[in-house]
């Protein structure tokens, strides 16, 4: 099977839709011909479908998202980029208070399809104000769905059902994974919402893990079976909704469970997740659940710094010794 | 347009008494005083215009032709309430009139008018949106994001500022050292206009130019109507920050009692019609009340639904 980046995945899925669908457009800053987007997912797009359906804002992210709503339950299906998931917090009040609402607070007369493309993450040396996780915070508003690809495939077929859903999401990304490239078919294929995806399979622990730290699993797991470790890794895929049955009936098989997420420990995604497996599964687990997170700061600047408080395969591999 | 003002003064008295019966739930935020505004606005909108609403948004529904039943089953948390009990007075929404809804967080209507605007651009449709918001979201950065956004792309949205010169207990001249909200139009170079939000005629005609231009595809007009609100702002003021004699002026330039002297004085309408219509609006306000009052509320389990579509 042909190989392409992860940049490359959204992008077809993006051309894909526009294609397909002439209500679909994309709004942001710089996302345009001039620059083609900040980590160059839209690049080339304006020039095939031209600047009024690939539109560059001015510098005003809060009525990015307000336009995307607007358009959104006036039959278009737009995509909006905030160029970091930092910057969500000025878009919030539109996210959090309209978009997810406005279905529920009308009584079901609106739909908001808007899909609100966004990178996180941290690695890269660019501190405290572009390196965050938030996903926590969307999962934490209902009638938002919201998706964590961690690989090409995943990235591309679930911005498809994404586009096509009837709900607003979240469309987290990771800016580490933009180059990295995996198996992505040819033909047409969409990635439901709310079904995990076993990345690897194993025997004596469970490792649920998101985004960027899908692939420090991966590489956890392949040190941990040299020492007769057999790791299960689940992407959950999407965090709303949640494949809750995939994660127990891993934690079932194996009787242990670390959850791994790059955003901060407290209230965050390995919160909830080690807090249904504790709810729901707790009569199949024979060790604690372990959770790594990053610890409650900001991210840093400098290098050692930074790397300090990123989860990575030595922690997961850390907490997994712990309890096997 | 005559008809419309009463319907809103009427059914507001109305929500105000149920209120003062306890039968209202939660809060209110009356438009009576304010009349002129929605219905000069709405009167040059087609039904499928968009209109953008506010906390104090029931005469924008009437005016933009929603069902006083539903409206008022609404207020009342009933089941045959237009959000189905889940929105109530801050929050009704007629998708089918194009009312897009109404939001309590303030100034956030503004993008969702743009992108509503937006939206009809690129279906190339000859609708319009008519945003109303007060002169306290004119602080609001959204305010400032959103006109820029709708003046260079040029969308067929029309910014309505209903300046009743308070933002709840905070009077304009505290928080703004400018006495005209239009003024702030210039900063996006677009047209802004300020019309006697009292004068139903004015506000009429104001809206008349800026819908043409809009529709036209030549961008989004600014129109600030000065106004006053009669009652406090909400259910629990007594609006003791108002000086007396500015609330005795105001009430003496009450919107509908100007357009009826107009009227008479031009001989376009005789008392014993005004009667009639009054007569036929306390009839209709009459049975939304009954509506609502004999309406379910929803089954505690349905706030359960409708959080995903």
């Amino acid at each position: 099977m042909r190989k392409i980046t992860y940049r490359e995945a959204l992008r077809e899925a993006l051309r894909e839709e526009m294609c397909r669908d002439s209500t679909v457009f994309l709004l942001g800053e710089d996302i345009g011909k001039y620059w083609g987007g900040a980590f160059k997912v839209t690049d080339g797009l304006a020039e095939e479908f031209g600047e009024e359906r690939v539109k560059d804002t001015p510098i005003s992210e809060s009525t990015i998202i307000g336009t995307g709503v607007g358009a959104a339950i006036t039959g278009m299906r737009p995509v909006a980029e905030i160029m970091f998931g930092d910057l969500t917090a000025l878009a919030m009040d539109q996210i959090a208070n309209q978009a997810a609402k406005i279905h529920y607070m009308f009584g079901g007369q609106a739909k908001c399809p808007l899909v609100i493309r966004t990178p996180f993450g941290a690695g890269v040396n660019i501190a405290s104000h572009h390196s965050q996780s938030l996903e926590a915070w969307f999962m934490h508003v209902p009638g938002l769905y919201v998706a964590v690809p961690s690989t090409p495939y995943d990235a591309k077929g679930l911005l498809k059902s994404a586009i096509r859903g009837n709900n607003p999401v979240m469309f987290c990304e990771h800016k580490l994974l933009y180059p990295i490239e995996g198996e992505v078919p040819d033909g047409e294929y969409t990635v439901p919402f709310g079904v995990a995806d076993i990345k690897r399979e194993g025997e004596d622990v469970t490792v649920v893990a998101t985004l960027y730290m899908v692939h420090k699993a991966l590489e956890a797991a392949k040190t941990l079976e040299r020492e007769g470790v057999s790791v299960e890794v689940v992407d959950p895929r999407t965090l709303t909704p949640l494949d809750k049955k995939a994660i127990i009936r891993s934690v079932r098989k194996t009787g242990r469970l670390v959850v791994a997420s790059e955003d901060c420990k407290t209230a965050g995604v390995t919160a909830e997740i080690a807090a249904i497996a504790a709810e729901e599964a707790i009569d199949y687990l024979d060790a604690p659940i372990k959770r790594v997170a990053e610890p409650d700061t900001p991210i840093p600047f400098s290098p050692p710094l930074e790397q300090y408080v990123i989860p990575n395969e030595k922690t997961i591999i850390k907490a997994v010794r712990e309890i096997t | 347009m005559f008809r419309k003002m009463l319907e809103i003064r009427f059914f507001e008295e109305k929500v105000f008494d149920l209120y003062a019966q306890n039968l209202v739930p939660g809060t209110i935020h009356l438009y009576t005083g304010e009349e002129a505004v929605a219905v000069g606005v709405c009167s040059n909108l087609r039904k499928n215009d968009y209109i953008t609403s506010t906390h104090r948004g029931h005469g924008h529904c009437i005016a933009k032709g929603a069902d006083l039943k539903r409206t008022m089953a609404e207020i009342l948390g009933k089941k045959t309430g237009y959000c189905k009990g889940k929105g109530g007075s801050m929050h009704i929404a007629d998708f089918s009139m194009g009312m897009l809804g109404a939001t309590a967080v303030v100034g956030a209507g503004i993008p969702i008018a743009v992108g509503a605007g937006l939206s009809i651009k690129l279906r190339k449709a000859s609708q319009v949106v008519a945003c109303f918001f007060g002169e306290g979201a004119s602080n609001q950065g959204t305010f400032h994001e959103g006109i820029n956004m709708a003046a260079i792309w040029k969308l067929p949205v029309i910014f309505i500022c209903e300046n009743n010169l308070y933002a709840m207990g905070t009077r304009q001249s505290r928080v703004m050292l400018i006495e005209n909200i239009a003024d702030r139009a210039s900063a996006y170079g677009i047209p802004g206009v300020v019309v006697d939000g009292n004068d139903v005629l004015a506000v009429y005609e104001a809206t008349l130019r800026a819908v043409e231009r809009a529709r036209k595809g030549e961008g989004p007009t600014l129109i600030e109507c000065k106004t006053y609100r009669h009652k406090g702002h909400s259910r629990v003021d007594p609006a003791k920050y108002r000086p007396r004699e500015e609330v005795e002026e105001w009430i003496a330039k009450d919107p509908i009692k100007r357009f009826k002297e107009k009227l008479l004085r031009d001989g376009i309408l005789a008392e014993t019609e005004f009667q009639q219509i009054t007569r036929e609006v306390t009839v209709e306000i009459e049975e939304a009340v009954r509506f609502a009052m004999e309406s379910p509320y929803p089954a505690p389990e349905e706030a359960l639904e409708d959080v995903y579509a």
